[in-house]
């Protein structure tokens, strides 16, 4: 007893609940509409399941106290009831589905006083690049952002799909190659933040782990300021070597980045990830095995 | 000579993929030298593997299922282990194996295993509902049951001979395409779903034929048994959407092979455009799954209620509003995609909608038990633990279908626990309460109860100590498909997940037990009536098993439960209600090989198709048609059954339930 309840007590502990203890404001709406509607649909599946178990038990064929109603198999009544209840339901989750759907709409810029903070996400074969065009910096799976300052984020793939996730903040959006998505979040206190790709994208999905650091404005002029002095520059040659296929990438900055790249990599005026060593090859030579090279 | 096939394809440097292939060989061939030598094998093909009647279609369907059921577990044992495993480790299993077992865990659950399963089931018990002798097309049934087998070989195949896909159980591009999976693994899927997509297809057009024009005289549309209608509300939706799903593989298959741009990321291709497609399938297709468990569920809980199920009216209503609706819900799957408010707000409460006619389903349920004498089977247990455990996952899945709570559990580990907790907690549980339910009518004997019971306890407990840590881990952020992480948090509940892959492994064992025991006592475990459970419907009126034929003469239908109605007057009167008909001869249709043939033509074709041996792709395809082309030319399609041998079974069935009248008090 003494032992399960031990193992009880470090789950709790263990506990952190990303999606229910957010970060910042569209994290914790989400929480809102989640724990609303659990509750509403609680309040009707819980005596369903009694219900079920009640009517079981006492029904049971042994049990002579209960009645046996061989024939009975409608009421008018019972079946409205039956039909309402749900529907009720339905009418006030669907209600809560459709304002949250729209004010939560990931496109929608958050209402703040400070000035929003672009990031252009791209994720690539394994590794996410943050781009931040009014600092002219990057980095590589590594994303400092100053808290309490919205970010208007831009999202696109370099090559297959990804899902840009960060749980403690809140809705997650797709990547996709030659497309924009637009998300806004945002980190009220300063921490790090765990962030993920939620869409399997190949052998290395893994690895696409990156953490966000919220920072204070100040710290994070700094840390901008500190990265513009030093490391390489994200070129077009540096962005095709990114092109290649690589796993569990530690972070790193880039000290400038050329104008317009995020345009370009959107607009496919550069090509696309290269894809496993293989491809090329395996095209061309017919007698080259395909399967199980990599 | 071989295309793209090398001795390099079979994974001789990875020691468990070649172990479990040379198992899974060496099972084989011992089999059929075991048939061989024991003499079986003329027997196999004349009574079975040609056989076109719908029974024995039907058990052959349902054996693949459990065949794959197991396969497929296994497959959920290596994912969970390596998960259990794989904190701040690499685990047992390298990326590339693990995202194959993934892939295959999935493919091979739904299309080889729940399918199967259901179709199997639909096949056997329909007919005999509707109080008929076959379905519509005979021949083509067994043709599209041995098509399924073909897809489930071709899978299989490909753990010894190259690879499966490694991009998940629906291979989203740009990951699918050749850019980026190169290898065989992708076409392997493609072809082997192609393949069972156009039995499945078949079986859809031949069942929806067989309810609209052949039913016992007197069976109204408003008297058929609830399983014959979700059946036919099911396949409904399989002509709907089955066809969309091959049209979306074809356009892969033509960007892989011939380099069309339909999904790639170069030369205008959109990648979204398959998401869409293949979910316009999708969701349809587990509603395809869920509504014949629906069905048998009515029929197991108003068996063992001893009652009528309550309103059958508005279950119908409720089954064909289902029909109607999952094909218009598909967006649910990618509200992260960024459609915006609108969209997402119109498919989200779409979504929610379907659960008002599926919560009807479950307080008819409820209704049905009300005043009735529940006995407490495996099969009332499966469905008690089904409506306990449905009604949670509706839960999770409304949740899921609201936009704002998708925009963060979308592809996390509660989205997992979700779909399994209604596909194991329906679909599975489902088609196990119909296995038992209707075992004692195909074999003429009953399970052996008592393990049933422990198996269903094993899968009952075991799937909420395996899917309820899911949840859990989901609300944490961990994202579905992991090969490995390093969140402490995320950890200990893989390993409580664990723990409950093992129970529901134990479940497993005691159903092979339950089987094995079963069998072996069959000789006192005879259901000799025909009836063994006080059943309702007209399947319960013939022998078990039932001869070729079904009925000796065609039932009249004069009542919503024509065999209940028959027997309350038999009991009343204490002896048989109808005086012994005019037997006549039976014309039956002849057992054919087309189906075999068939798919021995469809293997050869897929797997050169796979391999790029573009001569024996010509080969296989020359051999498909000759075969059709025979079976088109055959002249002799049935034979007769003559009257004495009807007379001789139906008075035997008729004795024994006038002695089973006498020996049961009258009530």
């Amino acid at each position: 007893m003494r032992g399960v309840l031990a193992v009880l007590l470090v789950l709790l502990a263990a506990c952190h609940t990303a999606v229910l203890s957010p970060a910042g404001p569209v994290g914790a709406a989400n929480r809102i509409v989640l724990l609303d509607s659990l509750a509403i649909m609680l309040a009707i599946v819980v005596p369903t399941i009694v219900a079920i178990l009640a009517f079981a038990y006492w029904f049971r064929a042994s049990n002579t106290r209960a009645r046996y109603l061989p024939e009975w198999a409608y009421s008018g009544r019972l079946e409205l009831i039956v039909w309402s209840i749900p529907a009720l339901v339905v009418f006030f989750l669907g209600g809560i589905a459709w304002i949250s759907s729209h004010l939560l709409d990931p496109a929608e810029p958050l209402k703040s006083e400070a000035k929003p903070l672009e990031v252009q996400v791209v994720s690539l074969d394994w590794k996410w690049l943050f781009i931040y065009p009014g600092e002219n910096v990057a980095s590589v799976n590594r994303m400092v952002v100053p808290a309490g300052v919205p970010l208007d984020l831009k999202i696109t793939s370099a090559s297959v799909f990804n899902v840009f996730f960060v749980p403690r903040l809140g809705t997650m959006i797709y990547a996709m190659y030659g497309m924009t998505t637009r998300l806004n979040l945002q980190a009220d206190r300063p921490g790090v933040y765990p962030g993920l790709s939620a869409h399997f994208s190949g052998d290395g999905f893994p690895g696409m782990a990156f953490d966000v650091h919220a920072v204070p404005p100040e710290q994070f002029a700094q840390w901008a300021a500190a990265t513009r002095a030093l490391g390489p520059v994200l070129d077009e040659a540096a962005y095709r070597k990114l092109l290649r296929q690589s796993q569990d990438v530690s972070p790193y900055n880039y000290r400038s980045v050329q104008t317009g790249l995020f345009e370009d990599i959107v607009e496919q005026r550069l090509p696309p990830g290269e894809g496993p060593k293989t491809a090329q090859s395996a095209a061309s030579g017919p007698e080259m095995l395909a399967g199980r090279q990599h | 000579m071989l295309g793209k096939l090398t001795w390099q394809a079979i994974p001789f440097d990875q020691p468990i993929p070649l172990a479990a292939g040379a198992f899974v060989v060496l099972v084989i061939v011992g089999g059929l030298i075991w048939l061989a030598a024991k003499g079986y094998i003329p027997y196999l093909w004349r009574e079975w593997i040609t056989s076109v009647d719908h029974k024995r279609i039907g058990i052959m369907y349902c054996l693949l299922a459990a065949v794959m059921l197991v396969r497929g577990f296994i497959d959920a044992l290596m994912m969970r282990s390596q998960q259990a495993l794989a904190f701040h480790a690499a685990g047992y299993l390298p990326p590339e194996h693990y995202d194959q077992i993934f892939s295959a865990h999935g493919t091979i659950m739904i299309f080889f295993m729940a399918m199967p399963f259901v179709i199997g089931l639909m096949n056997f018990a329909m007919p005999l509902q509707l109080g008929v002798r076959d379905v519509a097309f005979p021949t083509l049934n067994s043709v599209s049951f041995w098509l399924t087998a073909a897809g489930a070989l071709l899978v299989n195949v490909s753990l010894v001979v190259g690879e499966f896909a490694r991009t998940g159980w629906l291979p989203y591009p740009p990951l699918s395409e050749l850019a980026y999976s190169p290898g065989v693994g992708v076409d392997y899927y493609l072809w082997a779903l192609q393949i069972s997509g156009i039995g499945t297809l078949m079986t859809g057009i031949n069942f929806v034929t067989t309810i609209l024009k052949i039913r016992a005289p007197g069976m109204s549309y408003m008297r058929m048994p609830i399983f014959c209608w979700t059946t036919l509300a099911s396949n409904l939706v399989i002509v709907a959407a089955f066809p969309i799903l091959t049209a979306t593989l074809a356009m892969l298959l033509l960007d892989r092979y011939v380099g069309f741009h339909f999904f790639t990321n170069e030369a205008g291709g959109n990648a979204m455009m398959f998401q869409n497609l293949i979910w316009a399938w999708g969701h349809p297709e587990v509603y395809i799954l869920v509504l014949p468990a629906f069905g048998i569920f009515s029929e197991v809980v108003s068996t063992f209620s001893g009652k009528p199920l309550f309103d059958r009216r508005s279950m119908i209503v409720a089954t064909l509003g289902i029909c109607i609706l999952s094909l218009c819900v598909w967006l649910h799957h990618f509200f992260t995609m960024g459609a915006g408010g609108d969209v997402n707000a119109v498919f989200g409460i779409a979504s929610m909608i379907i659960a008002v006619p599926t919560g009807v389903k479950i307080y008819n349920w409820l209704f049905t038990m009300y005043g009735g004498r529940v006995r407490f089977s495996s099969a009332m247990l499966w469905s008690i633990g089904f409506m306990v455990t449905f009604v949670i996952g509706g839960m999770t899945g409304v949740l899921l279908a609201s936009p704002a709570a998708d925009f963060v559990l979308h592809n996390s580990l509660f989205l997992v626990a979700h779909f399994h907790n209604v596909i194991i907690g329906g679909v599975v549980f489902g088609v196990f309460a119909g296995y038992t339910y209707w075992f004692p009518k195909a074999f003429g004997f009953v399970l052996d109860e008592r393990l049933g019971k422990a198996a269903f306890w094993c899968w009952f407990v075991g799937f909420y100590v395996t899917f309820m840590p899911l949840y859990v881990v989901g609300l944490e952020g961990m994202t579905r498909r992991m090969q490995r992480y390093d969140r402490p948090e995320w950890y200990p509940w893989m390993l409580i997940a664990e723990v409950g892959v093992l129970i529901i492994l134990c479940g497993i064992a005691l159903q092979v037990a339950q089987l094995w025991v079963s069998i072996r006592g069959r000789a006192r475990r005879r259901d000799l009536t025909g009836d063994p459970w006080d059943g309702r419907s007209l399947e319960w009126s013939t022998t078990s098993p039932p001869p070729e034929f079904n009925f000796a003469v065609l039932p009249n239908v004069t009542s919503d439960e024509p065999y209940w109605s028959v027997k309350l007057q038999a009991r009343a009167r204490g002896q048989l209600v109808t005086p012994e008909p005019e037997y006549t001869p039976i014309e039956m249709p002849r057992n054919s090989p087309t189906g075999f043939v068939t798919a021995f033509f469809a293997v050869i074709t897929g797997f050169s198709l796979i391999w790029h041996i573009w001569w024996l792709v010509i080969l296989g395809l020359i051999g498909a048609y000759v075969t059709f082309v025979a079976f088109a030319w055959r002249d002799h399609t049935e034979i007769e059954i003559p009257a004495e041998e009807v007379a001789r079974l139906d008075r035997a069935n008729r004795a024994a339930r006038a002695a089973a009248l006498r020996e049961a008090p009258v009530q």
